[in-house]
């Protein structure tokens, strides 16, 4: 009837299991918070440039992580695909991070430079006029829509006091560097730079 | 890892894993004399709807010691407890390598036995193209089309016009370095609307879509001027610069008045991308044998 002291005294019962559920997170999640592997960036991984990082909350916004993957995982079939698996460097940027679960769409982590920007444009704008047997949707507002320099400012202000090293004139600069770009525009940017830190697989 | 983390983990999982088994020990009861027809926990409903307070059954209860031993071993054997790299060896790069190495040494003595092989030959060889089909679907439908047809804008494969050359030197250099082909903006050089509408009447004329009125005709000087250094003066084009041949059937952005209108006055950049890194040279050789055996068949 042991088991009685614990379910009889709600105090006792609520303390471990508190404990039973934080165990977990505090010695598997802490020491990675900590770790250098997954905070100091990758070789050639620096903060988004402002156009980017506003394709990065367009890509959010759009949900684009409900049917794309950013992450490669250690498997050949995988990296002669896609390219060089992914590591945590490499994310260090990304609040959050858009591994993604499912692949509905093929990965992206390394679609940058794969396609060029008028392919990007014309599959965004209509997926089926490059790729009959396409089922993603198109994406044409993000054509007629700027790029708000104000709100990217703010963004990088953020994300400096976060803790990411964007210097005083990057954003300073940061309205400037999306003037008269559309969502689109910084959506192709962001595609375009995605994963080409690492490229050579062979 | 630093060695404070590593006593975390380490020390931190081994004593949850103890203080599980304890209090699993703690608080089960086992055995007949436990079983007791008046031990009820004091719930009743509808009169006589009782909660008992017997054992749990003892393979439901030994499961639970068979997991914490499995948690135990595989502790042992697998990286996990911090630094630990568990007896077995195993770590995630080594099977990432060893799936690779395996790889290798199945598929290289067949790459290597067909880069051996000459290019024409490779071509007729069932066992390439099957290959060389399998990288052109992951590498190239996504611009090209799953029937390698193309789409505006990107190439038909399947024809007998080749924008940057089909032989073997050409296409490995394709595939490898990428192209870029630039049509520049030519709206300003050819002196307003009118200007560009009879260029645009004379490039297709070429082709004999149309035919050419005096209008037309009156822009073959400017054409010899502007457009010869790309697309030859009688328009058959250049592979060296991708610059299509404008006197054929087979246009890139479109045949008609608006397309070549649009080409002429906002200029065209067809792009494709490097493939070298991604394929490496054995793969390069085959593919391009693949691309040219598609060659001919419209």
């Amino acid at each position: 009837m042991r088991h009685e002291t614990i379910e009889k005294s709600l105090n006792l019962m609520m303390v471990l299991i508190v404990v039973a559920i934080s165990v977990g997170g505090l010695i598997e999640i802490i020491p990675l918070m900590l770790s250098s592997d997954a905070t100091e960036p990758a070789e050639n991984i620096e903060p988004y440039p402002p156009l980017r990082l506003a394709g990065r909350d367009i890509y959010v916004r759009e949900g684009c992580y409900n049917c794309h993957s950013q992450m490669i995982r250690p498997f050949r079939s995988e990296t002669e695909r896609y390219g060089p698996y992914t590591t945590a460097g490499e994310t260090v940027y990304d609040r959050p991070f858009q591994f993604g679960s499912k692949r509905t769409g093929p990965d992206l982590a390394r679609v940058g430079g794969r396609y060029s920007d008028a392919w990007q444009r014309l599959h965004l704008m209509d997926p089926r006029a490059l790729v009959p047997e396409s089922n993603m949707p198109a994406y044409p507002w993000l054509a007629e829509t700027m790029v708000d320099g104000e709100l990217i400012t703010t963004k990088l202000k953020t994300l400096q006091f976060l803790g990411d090293p964007y210097s005083d004139e990057d954003i300073a600069g940061a309205a400037a560097a999306v003037e008269g770009k559309t969502e689109l525009d910084a959506m192709i940017a962001y595609l375009q730079g995605l994963g080409t830190n690492r490229k050579t697989r062979r | 890892m630093p060695a404070f983390w590593h006593w975390f983990i380490a020390a931190g999982t081994i004593a949850f894993v103890i203080w599980c088994a304890w209090l699993i020990s703690w608080s089960s009861k086992q055995g007949p004399q436990n079983i007791a027809d008046d031990d009820v926990v004091g719930h009743t409903w509808d009169g006589d709807l009782e909660e008992w307070n017997n054992p749990a059954p003892k393979w439901w209860l030994y499961l639970y010691f068979i997991t914490i031993a499995w948690a135990v071993g595989y502790m042992i054997a697998y990286p996990g407890l911090g630094s630990w790299e568990g007896v077995i060896g195993w770590s995630q790069e080594g099977q990432y390598e060893a799936e690779m190495q395996a790889a290798a040494e199945r598929y290289e003595p067949i790459y290597e036995r067909f880069a051996a092989m000459e290019f024409d030959t490779l071509q007729d060889n069932d066992e390439a193209m099957s290959l060389g089909a399998s990288l052109y679907a992951s590498y190239c439908t996504t611009c090209h089309g799953s029937d390698a047809r193309g789409a505006t804008g990107y190439p038909n494969l399947t024809d007998d016009d080749w924008l940057w050359g089909g032989t073997e030197a050409a296409l490995t250099a394709t595939l490898t370095h990428g192209r870029s082909g630039v049509m520049p903006v030519l709206a300003p050089a050819l002196g307003g609307d009118a200007g560009v509408d009879n260029m645009v009447s004379y490039v297709r004329s070429l082709s004999e879509l149309i035919e050419a009125d005096a209008a037309a005709n009156s822009a073959k000087p400017m054409f010899v001027a502007l457009c010869s250094a790309c697309h030859n003066a009688d328009g058959s084009g250049n592979p060296v610069f991708g610059a299509p041949n404008l006197t054929d059937d087979i246009w890139l952005y479109g045949s008609s008045h608006d397309a070549v209108h649009t080409t002429i006055i906002s200029g065209r950049n067809g792009i494709m991308p490097a493939h070298g890194e991604l394929l490496g040279e054995d793969r390069t050789k085959i593919l391009a044998a693949y691309v040219a055996s598609l060659s001919g068949q419209d």
